[in-house]
């Protein structure tokens, strides 16, 4: 473990799930509205990764809202991320999904489960 | 003390309390060991010299292992002075470690950019390049006019040009400590540092 990494280890979460591109997660954020917290969930596609599981590490989920793309990036680490559950596991041959912000219908959109 | 040596490790983040992203740069700072005194009566001014990064005797040349020798101290790689704080008993020998800082508190730290080489002005100045189609020749980074015609017949002083650029001290100002780690000595800043990683950085409250 290099020098940077070690100084920050305390830092790392432990409970991450073992998750890649093309899963389906369900990212649960806390939001702060005033002195109130409540959690608030995001589902859609992972479509990448990045900066492995650093702390530096981050991640893109994409999913479809009345039509319009939304895509979030959350920072793997993050204390704002109470939990992440994995869904589904998808079965796809490329590291970044990008080619999905460009496709449309169900169809094309339409990814493999892993078995 | 006022402040100490230590080396740049690397840039990461850190989470806050409230999950807010600290960017931080993470230095590994001391041990120091004090290796000289000056003194108002023999030097004319008021300073303490630390020496930083541990050395074999057979790495130091002969007119520095003289002067470790004559403080009776371990030779190191880097030697700085640091002003000194009146009336605080300095022994040579005596060791500060990264302990002398604490969280919150906001420090400089000055060190050696990086060296660029002889850069034009684009690199050095931020200068707009020329463009690259419609007629141009040769001239898409070139710096352009200097100046008017036989009116005032000279380039005025302190006109951008390329040279040198990089390898100078900076300093930074205002860096908020967000960690201090005795074990490992190493100290976490908010924000970035002049140099290269494993370059020398000196840190100052």
């Amino acid at each position: 473990m290099n020098k940077v990494q070690d100084a920050t280890k305390e830092y790392l979460k432990k409970d991450i799930p073992d998750f890649d591109t093309g899963d389906t997660l369900i990212v649960s954020v806390l939001v702060r509205e005033g002195n109130k917290e409540r959690v608030q969930n995001f589902e859609g596609v992972v479509i990448g990764r990045r900066a492995g599981n650093s702390l530096d590490a981050s991640f893109t989920v994409r999913k479809i809202s009345n039509g319009v793309g939304v895509e979030r990036i959350f920072p793997l680490h993050s204390p704002m991320i109470s939990s992440i559950t994995v869904k589904r596991k998808g079965k796809v041959r490329r590291a970044k999904l990008n080619y999905l912000r460009n496709i449309s219908g169900s169809k094309g959109t339409r990814i493999k489960e892993k078995r | 003390m006022r402040g100490l040596i230590g080396k740049k490790i690397g840039m990461t983040r850190v989470f806050n309390s409230i999950g807010h992203s600290i960017p931080v740069t993470v230095l590994e700072v001391g041990p120091c060991y004090v290796t000289q005194i000056k003194t108002v009566n023999k030097d004319g001014y008021d300073a303490v010299q630390l020496g930083f990064l541990e050395l074999k005797k057979k790495h130091t040349t002969k007119p520095l292992h003289g002067h470790f020798k004559k403080n009776n101290v371990k030779p190191t790689r880097t030697l700085a002075e640091f002003k000194s704080v009146p009336d605080f008993n300095y022994k040579t020998g005596q060791i500060f470690n990264v302990s002398l800082f604490s969280e919150g508190d906001f420090v400089s730290v000055s060190g050696k950019s990086k060296g660029r080489g002889f850069a034009g002005t684009i690199k050095k100045y931020s200068f707009s390049t020329q463009r690259k189609t419609h007629g141009q020749g040769d001239t898409h980074r070139h710096v352009g006019s200097i100046g008017a015609a036989s009116d005032p017949s000279r380039v005025f002083p302190g006109k951008k040009m390329p040279g040198r650029y990089g390898n100078k001290t900076v300093s930074m100002s205002g860096l908020e400590v967000v960690s201090v780690d005795e074990s490992k000595n190493q100290l976490l800043v908010k924000g970035s540092v002049p140099g290269a990683t494993n370059g020398i950085v000196y840190i100052t409250r």
